[in-house]
């Protein structure tokens, strides 16, 4: 028999009182995990509705000349092709070090022409790529399927008075008018939008780019880190992140991490009172049992090893029993807090590490002064028959 | 252990001495005298009986004579260790080595069985789980329990709880047990068996201390020491 088995026999006999002692570290340690669950879970659905908002890097060519403006954005070597970007230059963003952090790299040819005798900006792109990066695009008519097929923004139409399916004329080259885009309120209003390759013929500027807005998924993803790689690949680009999409995201992040802190960190306080409360009252409950150790000549330490091993021991249960039970929960409540469907959860083996590490080091501190108090118990007062 | 038992059978010396013990409690703003200045010494494989009426301080100077009641003044001296000059962990491990305590109300764990209330001194040796398991055997067989080892305290009658807490006491081999009141809670058939079994082993060497009101228990001892207000009286 070793001091554990007087440890475990105790436990067992005092079970309920076990039960109570584990609810309180069971609490504290699921109300922790599901809020980290959660947590991640909406940090993961923000980061990827703000991925989807569009782009988060912009890359556009060095350049010392006076620029357009595109969105707000300075936009060098429109009118004068300074080291402008290449075909080839997408490619080279797509194979940085931190690629399976680019989600949509789309390119732009950017020109300004007369279209029925009136200035217009035309730009050239991936309709694929576009389409992906600018979800909230809203179409009349269809998406644009063949080369000689244009998109124009709500402002171009109205201008141009022109609709879909009718045809307009770009340097010679005819385009039929798939679908209208319904006001978006940016600078997409303006702009007729054609197949990159036409732009590139008909402007003369094959395998030329004005501009390539970039998407990085940005959920913990080092974004200063993206565009130094990016700027390493294109030495003739300058390349910026959009840091209000960043930080709005990186603030909307943190905000309920905060709050998961501040809740959990109450929580928690109330399951060291509780085990602390339990223990202490144990410790007091076995006055006469702590005698009869000291009276046959156990060591203040050997107490000490007892009541720390049941604390130990029950934290751990707790632990694993708050993981579990937290996982289960965060699985209904998560839905109801991001009210996006459910979002992915999968079996967090860190998480269950750290929720057994919490727990056992939660019972172990809030146990060490009813333990020490154990041990210095005077085995006379302990043992009232002596 | 047992080369204590040997050593000290070969010398006249006294085996435990307490040399000038008080013990003064406070009671309030008063003082009160438990043991007043008592001398005394006990030879290895002596049987010594301590009586005196309540209050007069036995129980008191058992828990000096077991380590646990730091007297006042004066001094205990066991195999020739000043008790309590040891640290308090010293004197946890002298008593697992010199002493074994027999209570009156038998003072066993009540959620451990028979066999693991005797293995308790054990739970703190190095002693493997075989071993612990023969020397279990040895000692209920001699109590005459090896029947009952897997039971609990409380399903156990009063002679038989106190055949286990001697078992326990025995376990470590002390060449001292002290008992207060062994008998105290028990019938006068099962008492003589317990004060018979105190006998037994008091032959086999072991020096007997033990705290009684009862005179039928008086008789089983050699010697017998009378306090009266904490004082020694013969």
């Amino acid at each position: 028999m070793k001091l554990y088995n007087i440890s475990l026999n105790n436990l067992y006999r005092r079970r309920m009182k076990v039960v109570f002692l584990v609810l309180g570290l069971v609490i504290g340690v699921s109300t922790v995990v599901t809020l980290m669950t959660v947590s991640d879970a909406m940090n993961a659905d923000i980061a990827k509705k703000l991925d989807e908002f569009g782009a988060n890097i912009l890359i556009v060519p060095k350049s010392d000349d006076l620029s357009l403006s595109y969105g707000g954005m300075s936009i060098s070597g429109v009118s004068f092709d300074v080291r402008q970007l290449r075909e080839e230059d997408v490619q080279k963003i797509k194979s940085i070090k931190n690629r399976n952090n680019i989600s949509i790299v789309a390119p732009k040819l950017l020109n300004v022409t007369k279209i029925q005798r009136r200035d217009v900006f035309v730009v050239g792109v991936d309709f694929k790529q576009e389409f992906r990066m600018k979800k909230w695009w809203s179409i009349a008519g269809k998406k644009p399927q063949h080369g000689d097929e244009a998109l124009l923004g709500a402002e171009a139409k109205d201008k141009l008075g022109i609709g879909v399916n009718q045809t307009f004329e770009v340097e010679g080259k005819k385009f039929t008018v798939a679908g209208i885009l319904a006001p978006t309120g940016s600078q997409d209003d303006g702009i007729v939008f054609i197949d990159m390759k036409e732009a590139q013929r008909i402007f003369g500027k094959p395998d030329r780019l004005s501009m390539i807005e970039v998407a990085a998924l940005c959920y913990d993803c080092p974004i200063e880190e993206i565009v130094r790689q990016i700027s390493e690949q294109l030495p003739g680009a300058k390349v910026t992140a959009i840091r209000q999409a960043i930080e709005s995201k990186m603030e909307a992040m943190h905000r309920f991490q905060h709050f998961s802190v501040g809740i959990s960190l109450v929580v928690l306080f109330i399951g060291a009172l509780i085990v602390f409360t339990t223990m202490t009252a144990a410790v007091n409950e076995r006055t006469r049992e702590i005698g009869i150790f000291r009276s046959i000549g156990f060591r203040q330490t050997h107490i000490m090893m007892i009541i720390l091993t049941e604390a130990l021991l029950t934290s751990f249960l707790a632990g694993l029993v708050g993981y579990f039970l937290g996982f289960s929960v965060s699985r209904f409540v998560a839905p109801l807090v991001i009210m996006n469907g459910g979002p992915e959860m999968p079996f967090n083996h860190q998480l269950l590490i750290f929720s057994i590490a919490l727990a056992v080091l939660l019972g172990m501190a809030s146990s060490i002064y009813p333990a020490y108090k154990a041990s210095r118990l005077d085995p006379i007062v302990a043992l009232k028959s002596l | 252990m047992s080369n204590h038992q040997n050593e000290i059978k070969n010398t006249a010396m006294s085996f435990l001495e307490v040399q000038n013990v008080s013990k003064i409690y406070q009671a309030g703003r008063e003082h009160v005298s438990a043991v007043n200045g008592i001398t005394s010494q006990v030879m290895q494989g002596e049987f010594i009986s301590v009586t005196g009426p309540s209050g007069s301080g036995k129980s008191t100077l058992l828990s000096i004579l077991g380590g646990l009641n730091h007297p006042t003044e004066g001094k205990l001296l066991v195999d020739g260790i000043d008790v309590y000059e040891l640290s308090v962990e010293q004197r946890a491990d002298f008593r697992r080595e010199y002493l074994g305590f027999v209570f009156q109300s038998f003072q066993l764990i009540p959620y451990l069985t028979v066999a693991e209330n005797v293995l308790l001194p054990l739970t703190v040796s190095s002693h493997s789980n075989s071993e612990q398991k023969e020397m279990a055997l040895s000692i209920l067989e001699k109590v005459g329990l090896t029947h009952k080892t897997r039971r609990l305290p409380d399903e156990l009658s009063g002679g038989e709880q106190q055949r286990v807490a001697i078992a326990r006491a025995l376990i470590n081999q002390p060449p001292i047990i002290l008992a207060d009141e062994p008998t105290g809670n028990l019938d006068s058939a099962t008492s003589e068996e317990i004060m018979k079994l105190f006998q037994a082993l008091n032959s086999e060497g072991i020096t007997m201390i033990m705290v009684t009101h009862n005179p039928d228990n008086i008789r089983y001892a050699r010697r017998c020491i009378s306090l009266r207000d904490g004082k020694l009286v013969n």
